[in-house]
């Protein structure tokens, strides 16, 4: 043990609530005791008597320890603060020298050697601490009820009546019911876990309406939360509002447990005590058992680190990971928050008009850029790879038994690289995936209506099995451009028809880049395709009956309205 | 009497001219679904289980959404049907060592059928041994490799036996539904083949114990585990499997990021199918791969009952492992050792017989893929085949969460 004050010896007392794993708490009481605090434990009078002899018994040779078993303990209700005050009171009587109590369960574990603790609170003699926040301020309680816990009647058990329990709040709300706070008491709330000075204590004990109040917290709600904040506002000289016993609680009120793993994070905190540990913790009650820990310097308890960890678990638990399709978290379409795990861009017709495109563009914005990933035969990806990160398959069958998973897989697997891929409608196209890209806010759409008709240079528009196709073809682009404008569509689409394109071709190139990859630096646009054709074939097939109105207003004369394109030299 | 103009083929007419065996009309009477193989088994071709397709199963979900109790009932005469199958079928049964008077209360049971893997069963029980099981409850379908005899000389294995029909008895899940009907309650209870091993959160320095404390506090009762396929770098045969080795030190590769999900209105259940066997074995008919879903960890109570090897349970509230407002719930993997040289009978060899024996789902079609496969395709591994190195990675790599659990 280091070298902390002699003067400080014997001034800490600890107060222990067991119920369960009675021979940690017998290991934890030996630890305070050899550490010269006296300890009253007391047992849950719904503990067999067997087991409470066997502690008895196991902690005789101990006189600072004392076990006293009077009340019933359950979850919620008076009989723990009076253990508490039963307790106190004993051990206040019994040892002078104490002046500074802390309350802990049998779950509790300390970090520190004793010495460390007394040296530090002989530092702070006058200061209490309890976490103690005025309850028409903070709303950080279980189930909604905050000021409500003290001005309801609680006759059921919240755990095992729950119905009841919330039937009775319901009607007392209905009536109006309503209990006054005695005066002149102020309602505070806080962690059941304190470090209360002598002096403090005292007052409580023997304050003179100490009956009136216990009348009267007999029938709030969780009262070991409560009923010390609440009168220590009252009798404290200085009250530091915080626990020196580190606890976590889940979103449910449950505290979380610590297990082996945790020692690093629980040695590096610096707190005094950590509640609640898991009885099974050989690690951890070997180790801070011991006098190892020892910082030989007085440093401050920092909870904050494990706050985190444990804040970022509630995280996962509440929000996930974007864009994660998995076993146990699996969205329901409803949810349009994340829909994958971060931006991409599917460009339509850019690949018929610019065979270059992908080579040009992932040159230029240095993302990855593959092919028609959803192409009929096989999935293009980049470089004609047949398989891809995470092992996806270029099976098209595969990809065809889900294309959304498809997708949404390619993305979570890239996470942190930019995904671009070709889409025309003469690929496997898919309406439930095109109404998942609609509405995914990650989506970055470019598209230039109508673009997919140049693949059909060379095709004879007099043929009909031709135009059956082009119809075809033109009503699922249709359809595409309808759902990326639909009400619900949240992608971030950039459409130009064909002929507006060629309009500027190479600005409007340049604005598409800076739409899927902003910040990139364009170099000299790719080559285009031969365009003559296309005229003469447009208005083959409108005078055959099957306008191209996605092309827009496409010139069908021999030459172009406005001098904007010609076909490549 | 002219015929009916339309009569459905309904199971009873079918099966009027067959003996009448009471395991047929039960099973057609809960309108059960044909059961894969326990462990890595064939989907089956169920058109309730798809969203699309207007067959009489569609209709029927359409149904049920509409007419909630007529659904609870269905699955209620559905669980009882199981049950009451699961009892008849443990006569089949032989006791062959009955060690479960050492059942503790708060012990952790592990349920599982063999066939001739004597080789691979002292690494399995002690990986689950050092996880705290605390007693296994086997059923020995007919090994003639000792098998049998090695399981009847642990201290901690209760053995039965028997030679009846893996394939009529659901593929061994009446069998094992009726053994934890009878010794799993108020257990949790863990129901895994021999070639499967459970990775969960933390499981390198929290025992199961741990975890079943832990989902008990949180008001869960089950705990979904998904199959992770796991293969060699190189040939199948290349590398043999030594008894009592860690079969990952072969198989240590495994598909990271191909699996399909899509939920299973009728069950609440996902239906997740994909990874390595369906891109190496069925990359053309993704339909007929195998389901990876798995809920094998279950506070088991009498009125539960597995529908589909591990795949579903009954009631349907224990398939809801999965969170669908976007956030994630504490899940494992079970990663399969399935594709591994066990010398006794290589796996092309031993596809090849069960194939032949067809005792498995679908009568071995999924064995016969996997010989095809085999012959034409020995190595599994690809460039984006992923290196196992522990838990987290999977976490990272989102095959399964901790949820809440820190």
């Amino acid at each position: 043990m280091i070298g902390a004050g002699e003067n400080s010896a014997g001034t800490l007392g600890i107060v222990m609530l067991c119920h369960t794993a009675l021979d940690r708490a017998q290991q934890v009481a030996r630890f305070w005791a050899a550490g010269g605090c006296p300890v009253v434990i007391h047992l849950d009078r719904s503990v067999p008597g067997d087991a409470a002899k066997e502690l008895r018994a196991a902690l005789a040779d101990l006189g600072a320890v004392r076990v006293i078993q009077r009340h019933r303990c359950p979850w919620g209700r008076w009989g723990i603060v009076a253990a508490t005050l039963d307790a106190t009171a004993d051990l206040l009587a019994a040892n002078p020298g104490v002046r500074h109590v802390a309350l802990t369960s049998g779950a509790c574990l300390p970090l520190r050697p004793v010495a460390e603790m007394m040296a530090w609170l002989a530092e702070r003699a006058d200061t209490d601490f309890i976490e103690s926040v005025s309850v028409h301020d903070v709303s950080w309680t279980v189930g909604g009820l905050s000021v409500e816990r003290f001005t309801r009647w609680f006759p059921f058990d919240w755990r095992r009546q729950r119905w009841l329990f919330d039937a009775a709040v319901e009607v007392q709300r209905a009536l109006g019911l309503r209990r006054e706070v005695p005066r002149p008491l102020d309602p505070h709330l806080g962690s059941q876990w304190w470090c209360l000075t002598r002096v403090t204590l005292e007052a409580i004990l023997n304050d003179p309406k100490r009956r009136r109040y216990e009348r009267y917290f007999r029938h709030v709600w969780i009262p070991d939360e409560a009923y010390f904040q609440t009168l220590a506002r009252r009798h404290a000289r200085r009250i530091e509002s915080r626990s020196l016993t580190l606890a976590k609680f889940d979103r449910n009120g449950r505290p979380h447990l610590f297990y082996d793993d945790h020692l690093q994070l629980l040695r590096r905190s610096d707190c005094f005590i950590a509640r609640k540990i898991w009885p099974q913790a050989e690690r951890l009650y070997d180790f801070f058992l011991t006098d190892k820990v020892a910082q030989g310097r007085p440093v401050n308890p920092q909870p904050e680190r494990i706050a985190r960890h444990f804040a970022r678990a509630e995280r996962q638990r509440l929000e996930g990971r974007a864009g994660l399709y998995m076993q146990s978290r699996f969205p329901a379409e409803t949810v349009t928050r994340d829909k994958t795990a971060g931006p991409y861009a599917m460009l339509c017709g850019f690949s018929a008009l610019y065979p270059g495109i992908a080579k040009w563009l992932s040159d230029a914005a240095g993302t990855r850029v593959h092919g028609h990933l959803y192409a009929r035969e096989r999935v293009e990806f980049a470089g004609g790879a047949r398989v891809w990160n995470g092992a996806l398959s270029d099976s098209a069958a595969l990809r065809d038994y889900n294309p959304r998973m498809f997708l949404t897989n390619l993305i979570w697997n890239t996470r942190g690289e930019r995904q671009v891929f070709q889409y025309a409608p003469q690929d496997a196209t898919d309406p439930g995936l095109e109404t998942f890209i609609a509405t995914d806010a990650n989506a970055h759409v470019a598209i230039i209506s109508g673009g997919w008709v140049l693949g059909f240079v060379g095709r004879d528009p007099a043929d009909p099995e031709v135009r059956r196709e082009l119809a075809a073809l033109q009503k699922s682009e249709l359809a595409l451009l309808e759902r990326l404008r639909g009400p619900e569509a949240r992608a971030q689409v950039r459409i130009w028809t064909l002929a507006e394109y060629l309009e500027a071709p190479d600005d409007n190139l340049a604005l598409m880049l800076a739409h899927i990859a902003p910040g990139a630096e364009a170099s000299k646009p790719p080559e285009r395709v031969a365009l003559d054709w296309v005229g003469p074939f447009v208005a083959s097939t409108r005078n055959a009956g099957l306008p191209l109105v996605t092309l827009g207003d496409y010139p069908t004369g021999a030459a172009p309205a406005s001098g904007g394109w010609r076909a490549p030299e | 009497m002219p015929p009916p103009r339309y009569a459905p083929p309904t199971p009873a007419r079918r099966g009027a001219g067959m003996p009448r065996r009471a395991t047929a009309a039960l099973v057609q009477r809960s309108g059960a679904m044909p059961q894969p193989k326990t462990g890595g088994s064939v989907a089956p071709r169920d058109p309730m289980r798809h969203e699309k397709g207007h067959s009489a199963g569609s209709l029927r979900k359409r149904r049920d959404r509409q007419l909630g109790l007529g659904a609870t009932l269905r699955m209620r005469a559905e669980r009882q049907a199981k049950l009451a199958r699961a009892l008849r079928k443990s006569r089949e049964l032989r006791r062959v060592a009955l060690r479960t008077d050492r059942i503790r209360p708060d012990m952790i049971l592990a349920f599982t059928t063999q066939r001739n893997e004597r080789i691979r069963l002292p690494y399995f029980l002690e990986y689950y041994r050092r996880l705290g099981v605390g007693h296994f409850l086997m059923v020995d379908n007919g090994s003639d490799d000792g098998s049998a005899d090695y399981l009847a000389a642990q201290g901690d294995v209760s053995l039965w036996s028997t030679t009846a029909s893996y394939r009529a008895a659901s593929y061994g899940v009446d069998w094992l539904n009726h053994l934890q009907w009878r010794y799993g309650a108020r257990h949790w209870t863990l129901v895994v083949d021999v070639d499967e091993f459970l990775v969960y959160p933390f499981c390198d320095t929290r025992p199961l114990a741990a975890l079943t404390g832990w989902l008990e506090a949180s008001g869960r009762r089950s705990f979904g585990a998904m199959l992770l396929d796991m293969y060699p770098k190189g040939p199948l045969s290349e590398l043999a499997y030594a008894e009592g080795q860690n079969p990952f030190e072969i198989a240590r590769w495994f598909d990271a990021g191909n699996l399909c999900i899509t939920r299973n209105a009728r069950y609440r259940n996902l239906w997740i199918q994909g990874g390595a066997r369906a891109r190496v074995f069925f990359p053309d008919r993704p339909r007929a791969a195998p389901a990876l879903n798995k809920t094998p960890l279950v506070r088991w109570s009498r009125s539960y009952a597995y529908t589909s090897s591990t795949h579903m349970l009954l009631p349907r509230g224990l398939n809801r492992v999965y969170d669908s407002t976007g956030g994630e719930l504490a899940s494992g993997v079970l990663l399969h050792a399935k594709f591994l040289d066990t010398q006794a009978s290589s796996l092309a060899s031993r596809a090849r017989a069960e194939a032949a024996r067809g005792e498995h789902y679908g009568h071995g079609r999924e064995y016969a893929a996997y010989e095809a496969g085999l012959e034409a395709a020995p190595d599994m591994w690809c460039d984006w085949s992923t290196e196992y190195i522990n838990w987290r990675q999977l976490e990272i790599l989102g095959l399964m969460s901790k949820g809440d659990w820190a």
